[in-house]
């Protein structure tokens, strides 16, 4: 049933979130460490069990697909609730500190995706099965463009 | 007529969260049918989405003076549920079924690394640009450093080591443009710092840490990098919270105090 797949996303969330906020109070930050971090990694534990066992019904994929598939509406709500009225009036200084910030990160992209063993197949290992299916159809056109483009320019 | 105004207004009020779902429909409908057309699809139609969203919450910000940009408009008050924190990080927790194990331990090492540098990186740039503006004690500078690490970890830094409140405004609001940024810049700079497979997601979510911003980003340039750089992201804002006030302060202390 749909609702088992609502439901184990539920579960690791709300596990994830208490481990996070330990894991806080552990090492004393006022602050939840990794607890969506950790809720994404029990996900892909538990699908992949799932899976192999057989127990992952498609009825009950769907009740996860819905929700990765409904994140980029969020994702937009979530910016339409920020507070830009605040980031624009915070002056110079604050522009400034977050633009610089901005900068050095990107730029360290590169350098640092470098680091570790490389890639076995760069091709084959990117795309995961569930995901290209709630996605792909929005992927296929923005996709091509931009790698078209990049590949172009290096 | 306003009676039936009224009574439009009085339903959408009571069913907030559905209003949401058919507000951003339509936003998002018109941001595709913008890159489709004006654009002819060369900007994604979830970039236009996301930027007019940003527009929105600042007019939001505008006419109501309050913090939760379109969300403090009474009849827009479900946008404020949908993209809040709670309905975001359960979509982006879906976006982690099906991801492949192995590219998360390939990347270990570098991941872990990209937190690191991207946290002292912040703090090294933001707590400069406080020199420069004047701010020259260790507190103020710490917390715009924090401040350019993410609006979440400015605010904790500041109160754990006392800073003004106007100290601590401008860090929330240094965080506030750092992730405003990464959302809209990401997809533009996405093809010059090779951002287009796992590892390289993974290794950008520790290095821009805001949540927001990443989540964002991401979506508007390939969404099967989502769940990459959202995983390690979320651990950004937790050791941000603990290198800032401690050993960041006590080398900032150090150096200028």
């Amino acid at each position: 049933m749909v609702i088992y797949g609502v439901s184990i996303l539920a579960a690791c969330m709300i596990a994830g979130l208490v481990l996070g906020e330990l894991l806080g109070q552990l090492i004393g930050v006022q602050a939840n460490v990794g607890g969506v971090g950790i809720a994404m990694l029990l996900m892909i534990l538990l699908s992949d069990k799932l899976r192999k066992a057989g127990k992952l019904k498609p009825l009950t994929e769907r009740g996860i697909l819905f929700w990765s598939s409904i994140y980029i509406p969020v994702v937009v709500a979530m910016a339409a609730k920020q507070n830009v009225l605040a980031a624009v009036e915070g002056g110079p200084a604050a522009i400034l500190a977050g633009a610089g910030a901005v900068v050095v990160s990107f730029a360290l992209v590169p350098v640092l995706s470098r680091i570790g063993p490389a890639p076995a197949d760069a091709a084959g290992g990117a795309d995961p099965s569930g995901e290209g299916d709630a996605l792909g159809e929005r992927d296929a056109s923005g996709d091509g463009d931009a790698s078209g483009d990049g590949q172009g320019r290096s | 007529m306003t009676g039936i105004l009224d009574t439009l207004a009085e339903v959408l009020i009571r069913n907030g969260l559905v209003t949401a779902f058919a507000f951003v429909g339509l936003t998002v409908w018109i941001s595709y049918f913008i890159s489709g057309k004006l654009t002819k699809g060369r900007i994604h139609g979830s970039a236009i989405a996301i930027l007019l969203g940003l527009v929105l919450a600042y007019v939001g910000g505008v006419t109501t003076g309050g913090t939760q940009g379109l969300a403090d408009i009474e009849i827009l008050a479900g946008v404020g549920l949908l993209g809040g924190a709670m309905i975001r990080d359960f979509a982006i927790i879906a976006t982690a079924f099906g991801v492949s194990m192995d590219e998360i331990r390939r990347a270990g090492k570098g991941a872990v690394l990209s937190l690191f540098a991207g946290v002292i990186v912040s703090f090294i740039v933001g707590a400069a640009i406080a020199f420069v503006f004047g701010y020259t004690d260790p507190v103020s500078m710490t917390t715009l450093g924090a401040g350019a690490a993410t609006y979440i970890v400015g605010p904790v830094t500041g109160t754990a080591l006392g800073a003004t409140s106007e100290v601590m405004a401008l860090s929330v609001a240094a965080g506030l443009v750092k992730s405003m940024l990464v959302m809209t810049g990401t997809p533009f700079v996405a093809r010059f710092i090779g951002l287009n497979n796992p590892r390289s997601a993974l290794v950008y979510g520790g290095l821009m840490g805001t949540t927001s911003g990443v989540a964002g980003g991401l979506a508007a340039t390939d969404p099967k990098l989502v769940p990459y750089g959202a995983m390690t992201a979320t651990f950004y804002t937790g050791l941000g919270c603990l290198l800032g006030p401690s050993i960041i302060f006590v080398i900032i202390r150090a150096l200028f105090g």
